[in-house]
């Protein structure tokens, strides 16, 4: 089998599920967290903020999750206050994009226990070690919800432990 | 986890200033702290310093002074810090920036820690941020963590591998091997980032894998119910859908793989729950695979069923996924997307304007022959109440559909009309000319569509292409107008001056743009020669224009004013001007009947050219010519723009024709005119049995422009007592003008043999 995987990737045939950035914003149009699996300038970044606000904060209620914007789908959904709007490219599969964006809420709602928007606010940054823990590099890291509580659990403990040892005050 | 104290006042504060300006303040006022913090070498709160700037940087203010932060925050030896500064680093820093080759050596340090969450957060970071080069340096330690490792880790490298690979393909070689051991593993994370990246390497298919691959996918996707992965009843939805698409991948292009996964995609095609979407999910990408490779028919219409089935789903979603896929094989299997027409048309009806979108692109790929006149209903229907974004591209399918397949000239024309009507603002600038030529090639409807487009006129005069058609048609047919009978309308008397009432107030009202109010103001000037009562009304409304800013509408009045006085005794004589307009074979220097035509120069001196015709001239009856028994119908050549006032009058078309036809054969040329640099060749073609093609060309080799040029041609009408002769004797007049360096120049010339005809 050594002949196996020998392959040569031409890039001109991409099939693949890029998810190509994600954000999450309010009604109002504050930017609560972006994640970006492309490089892009910050001018690009926000241009591409600016448009999905505009974009999706315009769709009435009851509407259709996807649209197009460029050559991209955009899917998004709103939870409460919170727009989930994540960018795929052209040959994904937008109903499992909108399970992925599910499966992050209900990560969020564990971690925090029954998430609202201004836990998201005052603890941004968990949000996005929750994130990583679960999509890396626009692809679903780990598609277990259990598992993906356990590391954070374990990784939280380190931290205190390591402060602990530090002997810093705890805050 | 406690949370970070210091970050969260400092939340607080920004969230309840009450004004951008104080908002300002207050970030200006702690960025100045964070600065003030970072120069100093050892510090407790760094972790809480970084994390506040980055909150700061959310918001959108700029942060870079926080780079070197992250850099040092990495070096670290406290995971709390380690944790910020990779975040940090991920937020602030990308691959274009130098200072991430700073961090390069961190990197690699920590991935070979021995705890393995430090390992993780220089995996998570080089996946998100790393360069080509910091790739290259790295690939070989993610190779080994690919092997040797725990599963937590053995996943994380996966994806990391696949960034590696697709920001430098050369490095694919060295992970195939470790990536085919991972195949083995039994975690679901492992499998799933396995998978990913044998989908990222294989482009080429390996021969012999495929069968092995697929057995294993199948047990995989079959069996095992783990309620760890269990989403409403569907096990593991996220690793069946990326094992499927990596069958896509296999299967396209490669018979034997696709026959091979048959089986497999038929029976998780019938076995999936579809009540909820993550079942609806796995079915799509079922889908998407069976339509991608060299599936057999049976699965494909399987497959088509399943979109069939979605169209009629409840979840607006599913019905908008079902449409995009119907689109990409509406030109493979266009049959089996026909089946399912009425539900895409009801969709039209839909809501959303997502759904509309789709279902509109899709009925304008299902239009056919025989389907033309319902389909047609739907979308005029569509047509009326769809959103403005929608519009121009409805109306453009709409007339390209309709020129295809159009099942009589009368219901062409009137979808062209209903189009016009409802949406007129928002077609394209070449409908007009295609609507006008459209009218004049069908000439047993003249009287129909003058009566429908001087009702759409009278109800509304705010469409402008609707409006420059109608006027366009109300002066070429205007007698059909008043005669009032029509045989496909009920009749409806119209009055001379209800037709210049309506001229009128198009002329006058600020709606109309400039081109229209010069196809109304030509209108108009036609109609005094189709009406015998009203010319005084018409010949002041034409005079009021010549006063008008407008050039182009300043010119066209003071010509026609002037063929008011000079040439009103030729305006009754029924024989020339009961004729409609000729289109004079000569190709070159008939105008366009776009009604945009250039004003004509010279124009007073047109009817000079009936002396041209002097002695050799027969009266100007309407004699049947030999050779031909029925006259051609009156009305049939198209009108040149109806500038060129009746340059012939009376030939009768069929004259010519008889003189011209079978005489000529090849076409030569011949110059007829040399003259300062100015000339002008004649060639003759016969293009069918009763036409004759002459064209003449007219070429300036001198360095200055010429403007104005008009070319003016006179034939006269000649008895031949056998159309086969050889004794014609066919003249023609040419008057040429033009002015050239700022004189006008003017000249006669007769052409007394053809090429190609005999003497």
């Amino acid at each position: 089998m050594t002949r196996l995987l020998k392959i040569v990737s031409c890039s001109s045939l991409r099939f693949f599920l890029q998810m190509r950035f994600l954000l999450l914003f309010s009604r109002q149009g504050k930017l609560r967290l972006q994640k970006w699996f492309t490089p892009l300038t910050d001018r690009e970044k926000k241009k591409v903020i600016r448009d999905m606000m505009m974009l999706v904060l315009a769709r009435p209620a009851r509407s259709c999750n996807f649209l197009q914007w460029r050559d991209l789908k955009i899917v998004y959904k709103r939870y409460a206050s919170l727009y989930f709007c994540a960018g795929l490219e052209d040959h994904d599969n937008e109903l499992l994009a909108l399970e992925v964006l599910h499966r992050y809420v209900e990560l969020l709602d564990k971690y925090f226990g029954n998430v609202c928007e201004l836990d998201i606010i005052f603890n941004f940054e968990k949000a996005y070690f929750i994130l990583d823990e679960f999509l890396m590099e626009g692809e679903i890291l780990e598609t277990s919800k259990v598992a993906v509580g356990v590391s954070l659990e374990e990784a939280d403990t380190l931290q205190e432990t390591m402060e602990e040892y530090m002997s810093k005050p705890a805050y | 986890m406690s949370p970070s104290v210091p970050l969260q006042e400092m939340i607080r504060a920004i969230r309840s200033a009450r004004t951008q300006c104080e908002e300002r303040g207050v970030i200006q006022r702690e960025c100045a702290t964070i600065r003030a913090q970072f120069r100093q070498a050892d510090n407790e709160g760094r972790s809480h310093n970084l994390a506040k700037l980055l909150y700061v940087h959310m918001l959108g203010y700029p942060a870079h002074f926080g780079q070197m932060e992250c850099v040092r925050m990495i070096a670290s030896p406290r995971y709390s810090e380690k944790r910020v500064g990779y975040l940090g680093a991920m937020m602030l820093l990308d691959e274009k920036q130098d200072a991430s080759l700073l961090i390069t050596n961190s990197i690699k340090n920590d991935l070979a820690n021995s705890n393995q969450y430090v390992q993780s957060l220089a995996l998570c970071t080089l996946a998100c941020m790393g360069s080509a080069e910091m790739c290259r340096d790295l690939a070989p330690e993610i190779n080994r963590l690919l092997r040797a490792s725990n599963s937590y880790i053995k996943k994380k490298a996966a994806l990391c591998a696949v960034h590696i690979v697709r920001k430098v393909q050369d490095l694919g070689e060295l992970f195939a091997p470790s990536a085919r051991c991972l195949l083995t593993e039994k975690n679901h994370g492992v499998l799933h980032g396995a998978v990913v990246l044998i989908t990222e390497l294989c482009e080429c298919n390996p021969e012999s894998l495929e069968l092995v691959l697929i057995r294993w996918c199948q047990c995989l996707v079959i069996s095992g119910y783990s309620p760890d992965h269990d989403v409403a009843g569907i096990s593991d939805p996220f690793l069946q859908v990326r094992i499927l698409r990596l069958l896509r991948i296999l299967g396209h292009n490669n018979e034997a793989a696709s026959d091979a996964m048959n089986d497999l995609l038929a029976q998780v095609a019938t076995n999936t729950d579809s009540t909820k979407t993550v079942g609806n999910a796995v079915l799509y990408e079922t889908v998407l695979t069976v339509l991608d490779i060299k599936s057999e028919s049976g699965l494909r219409v399987l497959a088509v069923n399943i979109l069939g089935r979605f169209l009629l789903n409840n979840d607006r979603n599913i019905r908008y996924i079902a449409m995009i896929s119907l689109q990409k094989i509406v030109g493979t299997d266009h049959n089996a997307v026909q089946r399912h027409r009425g539900t895409i048309v009801d969709c039209l009806k839909d809501q959303d304007a997502s759904v509309k979108r789709r279902a509109l692109e899709l009925s304008l790929a299902l239009v056919s022959a025989s389907n033309i006149r319902s389909m047609m209903k739907e979308l005029l229907s569509f047509l009326s109440s769809c959103p403005p974004e929608l519009r121009s591209q409805t109306a453009s399918g709409i007339f390209i559909a309709a020129e295809r397949y159009a099942p009589s000239q009368r219901w062409h024309i009137d979808t062209i009309l209903h189009v016009l009507t409802t949406a007129g603002g928002d077609v394209r600038d070449e409908t007009v000319p295609n609507l006008i030529q459209l009218i004049t090639n069908t000439s047993e409807l003249h009287c129909y569509t003058v009566h429908k487009l001087y009702r759409a006129l009278h109800n509304d005069i705010s469409q402008q292409p609707l409006v420059q058609v109608a006027c366009w048609c109300i002066g070429e047919y205007g007698d059909l107008l008043l005669r009032g009978e029509c045989q496909e309308m009920e009749p409806v008397q119209v009055t001379e001056d209800d037709v210049l009432d309506v001229l009128e107030a198009v002329l006058q009202s600020h709606m109309s743009s400039p081109s229209t109010r010069g196809f109304a103001l030509t209108a108009t000037m036609k109609l005094s020669t189709r009406i015998t009562e009203n010319v005084d009304r018409i010949r002041s409304i034409v005079s009021i224009y010549g006063s008008c800013i407008d050039v182009e509408l300043q010119q066209r009045a003071v010509e026609y004013n002037a063929l008011f006085k000079k040439y009103d005794h030729m305006r009754y004589s029924t024989e020339w001007l009961g004729q409609r307009f000729l289109v004079f074979v000569c190709s070159t220097f008939v105008v366009q009947s776009a009604g945009l035509s250039p004003p004509i120069c010279g124009f007073p001196q047109v009817c000079d050219l009936l002396d041209l015709l002097g002695g050799s001239e027969p009266p100007l009856q309407s004699s049947p010519a030999l050779g031909s028994t029925a006259p051609l119908p009156v009305g049939t050549a198209g009108t040149a723009g109806g500038d060129l006032l009746d340059l012939l009058g009376g030939l009768e078309p069929t004259a010519i024709m008889t003189v011209l036809l079978s005489v000529f054969s090849v076409a030569p040329t011949v110059s007829v005119y040399d003259k300062d640099g100015v000339t002008v060749t004649l060639s003759c073609e016969k293009q069918s049995d009763s036409g004759l093609s002459i064209t003449l060309t007219a070429s300036n080799s001198t360095d200055s422009d010429i403007r104005g040029f008009t070319l003016q041609a006179a034939v006269p009408k000649v008895c031949i007592s056998s159309s086969f002769s050889f004794q014609v004797n066919l003249k023609m007049r040419l008057r040429i003008s033009y002015t050239s360096q700022g004189s006008a120049v003017q000249d006669t010339v007769q052409v007394d043999s053809f090429p190609g005809l005999g003497h």
